[in-house]
């Protein structure tokens, strides 16, 4: 397809910023879009980028997103510095929530963020070290019909 | 039904956006909850939701909402229309309640999420 499919950019993302948070995953959004990605695709890798981003910003200090895409994939990859997280099978599910009440009324904390990432992506992969940090590494398929 | 139908029906302000007036829409979905939106909504739809702050226009930007409709009258901020106008999204507000302004939508055949033919 098109040449300028090998694209590979890096966005920082600052914790408890609520003004900006977004910023980064619709300038991706924007990216895909511009280089006439399925817009069913850049969708989903919007959705779950946005989930992604908005978890450093409720959670963490700072994190890097990473956006990789080649002729067959997508990749988003995620590192930030923060609490972590203690129970990761627990995090993903349905509901779970540590979200404080300010969170909540800006219309987030309803425990669905990972979920929706997982039903966005066809490869979800959260790493968490307690005290450190939580990395995030999603991956969409170009060709893939997702589970959405 | 046309936009500009939907200011009508609701009564609603303008706040910005009015160049979209002519345009389409046939579906609409109504939550606080971003997560909820992020999860369920589709892209055109209309979103209404009592929550004013900058993330419903950046949620009504990710999942590609056609509007935002604020209802029981709010209004974001400064900042929230300045981030509208950048993302190019028609917002509207209306006196009505949540469950009118729905019920009024449903009234005039517009169907919810995951009911588009
Ligand atoms: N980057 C992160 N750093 C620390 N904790 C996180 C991070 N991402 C998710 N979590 C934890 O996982 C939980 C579930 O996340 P999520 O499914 O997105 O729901 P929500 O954000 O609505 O709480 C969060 O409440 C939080 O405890
Ligand atoms: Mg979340």
């Amino acid at each position: 397809m098109v040449s300028h499919y090998d694209l590979s950019r890096t966005f920082e993302i600052k914790g408890r910023d609520f003004s900006k948070a977004g910023y980064v995953s619709i300038n991706i959004k924007e990216i895909l879009r511009e280089l006439g990605i399925d817009p069913v695709i850049v969708r989903r890798v919007a959705i779950a980028s946005y989930e992604a981003e908005m978890n450093v910003v409720m959670y963490a200090s700072k994190g890097e997103m990473a956006l990789k895409l080649n002729p067959k994939v997508i990749q988003i990859t995620l590192e930030d510095e923060g609490p972590g997280i203690e129970n990761i099978d627990m995090a993903m599910q349905e509901g779970y929530t540590t979200a404080t009440d300010e969170i909540r009324e800006m219309g987030f904390g309803a425990g669905m963020g990972l979920p929706n990432i997982k039903k966005n992506a066809d490869v979800f992969e959260l790493k968490s070290t307690v005290g450190k940090g939580t990395s995030y590494n999603i991956v969409i398929y170009l060709n893939s019909k997702g589970n959405v | 039904m046309i936009l500009r139908e939907l200011v009508d029906l609701l009564e609603a302000e303008v706040i910005c956006g009015e160049h979209h007036l002519d345009e389409e829409f046939e579906c609409a979905g109504a939550s606080d909850l971003m997560s909820d939106v992020l999860a369920f909504g589709e892209s055109g739809i209309i979103l209404l939701t009592g929550l004013a702050n900058t993330q419903s226009i950046q949620t009504a930007e990710i999942i590609e909402a056609k509007a935002i409709v604020y209802v029981r009258g709010k209004k974001p901020n400064k900042e929230g229309i300045s981030l509208a106008e950048k993302r190019n999204i028609l917002i509207l507000s209306t006196k009505f309640f949540m469950y009118k302004a729905c019920g009024l939508l449903y009234g005039r055949g517009i169907v919810g999420v995951g009911n588009l033919k």
